[in-house]
């Protein structure tokens, strides 16, 4: 492994000494990190073993059954797009604000988006039984002259899925270009001619710096409707139903917070660790964790809004397919996994959050891990207590996963670590040109 | 569709019939007899035992048991709920690729070649009336030896449900017009209305005001299920009010 310089380094320091230090990290590859990349393989590895055993046994192989036709598929879909807005909220909101302390903060969360997007993408296909026909969801011209339906939320799910994915590949790419010219003039053989063709002939001109501001600008506002847009059309998949509780209009705004809410839980998260990991104290800061925990503590409030407003409504209504919904959600099984998410999304970080002498980086990535273990429990309850027990009482079952369901799920963990682990060293974490005097200056 | 009336208009030939069904929950006495019918007509799979432990039989048709009363004074009342072919079904605009849909004749129709098993139309079907194929279908012998060849095996993956049989609607038109007339009341019959050894059951055109199904509309016992819902079924159940 090649020397780090250990002089003190503070984003204010010489742009070349982050470059260099930045650069430096990059490089070779410690016993831990290998071990690391070899365990997050092999869940991963099992994972696909159970996609393959159910695409070849049958869909019967899953826990799911009637009436609850949806289980930990959708649960994990749901919250794996949710967590991509971590991206596009950190980054596009602070970046039209002008919010200096980004810096440091924009391409991890940007990074989080795309992972997230391709893990929570693979869902539909994980979840229909014929996955191989997954195309026939797209309108593709064919001599049948057959098309999609455009009535079904499945396909403005698709539709919005895709927008998403592509806007943020491009939102992600975008700042990369600058650092991957920087690259390829600090390697050599293949690596260098890689990352040239990579960075599109950037040579750092005045043309090409304007070029890359407007167009970052300009992307930052198209990813923000887009991502409103994504959860709300993730949420219209309950809501446009004619189920008790998911027909309901709470439900678009309802996710949207929920996403953000569980976006920037993950984005501390990754920071504790790459903090932790990677030895990145002097530019991950306290400042910046105590920033993104007052927006997790906000949004802990309006997630704590809506839940009651929801749950209120419902409750007071009183109609019966609704109530017994409510019913089972807030006792027994269903109950305590209630109870939980109520302690890991509201109670713990309202506690750990807002009063201030309690803040500090570990009991920030505290209430982070409790929010996403919460909001992961939110969306199982929103899945299946409304689907085991539908309107006519004869039909009313459980759901309980299989193996199978229980090996994919951790296996899209594993999948966000492995991704996470290889692009930290294939790209720079923290965005280097950021930190060059003249480019600020500009 | 426009184009199919227009040809018949052309023709001058019969009415598109618009099939309907009215169950007389008085005279249904729960024995089960459309449940069995249906299974063997429709090429029904069985579960197999820790299968239907799970909850994943399948039952085109099933007999809901209400219960009015304390034991010992209980009173047992059946309701049949089959597919209640819905004309305003929630299932059919949830299915991204068009697998379901409503034909001319107001049945609802399932594409099992196009299914590609989201099943969001089950989770949206508020009688929980349609079945997934979990596995391929399996008939322990000797139920293999009496498939129907009438009626297509479903393959693993997709979902399926109630035809109101309409491989037998189709026999009965095929039939009428090899003998050069017009269908006639009572021609297509589904097995579960043939078997119901209490006459419980009528199937027919509703849109002719002689047939027997649409005069048991109109005696005013008639209703539908869930129908606040506003799915305006073809499935109409007759009660005597209390």
């Amino acid at each position: 492994m090649d020397a780090i310089p250990t002089t003190a380094l503070t984003p204010d320091s010489g742009h070349a000494s982050v470059r260099a230090d930045l650069l430096g990290r990059m490089r070779g590859a410690s016993g831990p990190y290998l071990a690391g990349v070899a365990v997050c393989g092999m869940i991963v590895a099992w994972a696909l073993f159970a996609w393959g055993y159910q695409i070849v046994n049958g869909f019967g192989s899953t826990g799911v059954r009637r009436p609850v036709y949806w289980g930990f598929y959708i649960v994990n879909f749901v919250f794996w797009i949710g967590i991509s807005h971590a991206g596009t909220l950190i980054s596009a909101i602070l970046r039209l604000t002008g919010a200096e302390w980004r810096k440091p903060v924009t391409r991890a969360a940007e990074a989080i988006t795309v992972f997230c997007l391709m893990i929570g993408g693979l869902f539909p296909l994980i979840h229909i039984s014929r996955p191989w026909f997954f195309y026939w969801m797209l309108p593709y011209p064919n001599e049948r002259l057959l098309w999609p339906n455009f009535r079904s939320p499945l396909f403005w799910d698709l539709t919005a899925i895709l927008t998403y994915l592509s806007g943020s590949v491009i939102y992600l790419y975008l700042p990369l270009i600058p650092d991957l010219a920087e690259l390829a003039n600090h390697s050599k053989g293949a690596k260098r001619r890689i990352y040239r063709a990579l960075s599109l002939g950037w040579t750092g001109s005045d043309r090409q710096w304007q070029a890359l501001e407007r167009s970052m600008k300009l992307m930052a506002v198209v990813i923000l409707a887009i991502a409103v847009s994504v959860h709300s059309v993730v949420a219209y998949d309950f809501s446009m139903s004619v189920m008790p509780t998911w027909h309901n209009t709470i439900f678009a705004p309802y996710f949207v917070v929920g996403a953000i809410f569980s976006g920037i839980a993950a984005l501390v998260l990754v920071m504790a660790a790459l903090r932790k990991m990677m030895g990145l104290e002097r530019y991950l800061r306290e400042v910046h964790f105590v920033n993104l925990s007052k927006l997790l503590l906000l949004m802990s409030l309006i997630w704590g809004y809506f839940t009651f407003s929801e749950h209120l409504t419902t409750w007071y209504g009183n109609l019966p397919s609704e109530i017994r919904v409510f019913q089972i959600r807030e006792h027994g099984l269903f109950g305590m996994l209630f109870w939980t998410m109520v302690a890991c999304n509201f109670v713990i970080p309202f506690v750990l959050l807002g009063i201030s002498k309690l803040r500090s980086i570990p009991t920030i990535a505290v209430s982070s891990a409790a929010v996403l273990v919460g909001m992961w429990l939110e969306r199982f309850l929103i899945v299946v207590p409304t689907l085991s027990t539908p309107p006519l009482a004869a039909a009313w079952g459980s759901y309980a996963p299989s193996w199978i369901e229980l090996s994919i799920t951790a296996g899209t963990f594993a999948a966000m670590v492995l991704l996470y682990l290889l692009f930290v060293k294939a790209f720079p974490i923290i965005a280097i040109w950021e930190y060059d005097d003249g480019v600020r200056a500009r | 569709m426009a184009e199919q009336t227009t040809q018949q208009a052309e023709q001058g030939a019969e009415r598109t019939p618009q099939w309907a069904m009215a169950i007389d929950l008085d005279r249904c006495t729960g024995c089960e007899a459309c449940v069995v019918a249906c299974a063997s007509e429709n090429n029904v799979p069985t579960a197999g035992e820790d299968q239907a432990a799970m909850g994943r039989t399948k039952h085109w048709i099933r007999i809901d048991r209400y219960y009015e009363g304390e034991f010992p004074d209980i009173k047992v009342k059946y309701r049949p709920v089959m597919c209640q072919q819905c004309d305003e079904a929630p299932c059919e605009p949830v299915c991204p690729v068009n697998a379901t849909y409503q034909n001319a004749e107001g049945l609802n129709v399932q594409i099992y070649n196009r299914c590609i098993g989201t099943r969001y139309c089950a989770n949206n079907c508020p009688y929980t009336v349609r079945f997934f194929n979990w596995f391929a279908p399996e008939w322990a012998a000797p139920l293999n030896l009496q498939l129907n060849p009438d009626v297509s095996i479903r393959p693993a993956g997709v979902m399926e449900k109630c035809t109101f049989c309409a491989h037998k609607i189709k026999r009965a038109k095929l039939d009428a017009d090899a003998e050069g007339r017009e269908l006639a009341d009572g021609d297509a019959q589904p097995a579960c209305v043939q078997s119901c050894p209490a006459e419980a059951m009528v199937f027919g055109d509703m849109s002719d005001a002689d047939s027997k199904v649409a005069k048991q509309l109109g005696s005013g016992r008639s209703g539908q299920l869930l129908e606040s819902l506003g799915t305006k079924p073809r499935v109409f159940y007759l009660e005597k009010a209390d």
